[in-house]
């Protein structure tokens, strides 16, 4: 199966994933769709360390290592994110990311 | 068309949707739930991929407890769709506009990408074993400085969550 196939896959969902950045306002959700991004990443670096294991390297379990300290820092970021976020909406009532720009005064 | 492709066209199209839902979906709480079936499906591309490993620790990490928080949080507040504010459409459209340029040029940048296809073997490099020996004989110092990470975001966490003294 070639891994042009995992590489449309990963770039359709990292695509789906800046378009929700882009569109929406809620920043929860906005949150989730950085999680989808850093999914289509990991994806791709599976496929590929597949493709080294295939083509007989040893070193290939490199790219899944990435992987899992990838979702390391995705946890430790949610951690934080989500506390902030909720932070903000007891100060405010609200997560409209448009109510952030008074961070700026 | 082998039974490999069978399987990865249908969770394809389960994971495009889904994702396409969260995005979609004017609710957050059906945000995270189309986003679990996501993950759900990354993971099973994981196992395809003869990486069982991750699979186990992406469905742990992200459906079980990531995926938790969110919920929790969500319904912490109370959010309901008329919360989002719907004025400025136009910058709605250009959201999904930019994105769609982006994806076009991804897709016309890597079309012609000349890369081995994958074979239908199965490898032993995603075992706990093997990474684990990976982990511990090369990437030692990161995996402990992600630790004290882990240790800060936590911290982090409860202090900023804490009501302001």
């Amino acid at each position: 199966m070639p891994v042009q196939y995992y590489i449309f896959l990963s770039i359709v969902l990292f695509c789906i994933g800046v378009m929700g950045v882009l569109m929406r306002r809620n920043a929860i959700i906005i949150f989730m769709c950085i999680e989808l991004m850093l999914n289509a990443v990991n994806l791709l670096l599976v496929a590929f360390s597949k493709m080294w294991a295939d083509a007989g390297r040893v070193d290939a379990g490199g790219a899944q290592i990435f992987v899992f300290f990838i979702m390391v820092v995705a946890a430790a970021e949610v951690a934080a994110g989500l506390a902030i976020i909720v932070m903000i909406y007891r100060n405010s009532q609200s997560v409209d990311i448009n109510i952030m720009n008074r961070l700026k005064n | 068309m082998s039974l490999q492709q069978i399987v990865f066209g249908v969770l394809s199209i389960i994971s495009i949707i889904s994702a396409l839902g969260v995005i979609l979906s004017k609710n957050p709480v059906t945000s995270v739930l189309c986003l679990i079936v996501t993950f759900f499906t990354i993971a099973g591309h994981y196992i395809m991929l003869n990486a069982q490993f991750l699979a186990v620790v992406h469905i742990i990490v992200y459906a079980g407890a990531i995926m938790v928080l969110f919920l929790f949080v969500i319904m912490l507040m109370n959010l309901n769709a008329e919360i989002e504010p719907q004025k400025r459409n136009w910058l709605k459209y250009a959201g999904a506009i930019s994105g769609g340029a982006l994806l076009l040029v991804l897709l016309g940048a890597l079309r012609e990408a000349d890369v081995t296809p994958l074979q239908s073997g199965s490898t032993d490099i995603g075992l706990i074993s093997n990474l684990g020996k990976t982990l511990f004989n090369q990437y030692v110092v990161p995996f402990e400085v992600s630790s004290i990470l882990f240790l800060s975001a936590m911290v982090g966490a409860v202090v900023i969550g804490k009501k302001e003294a």
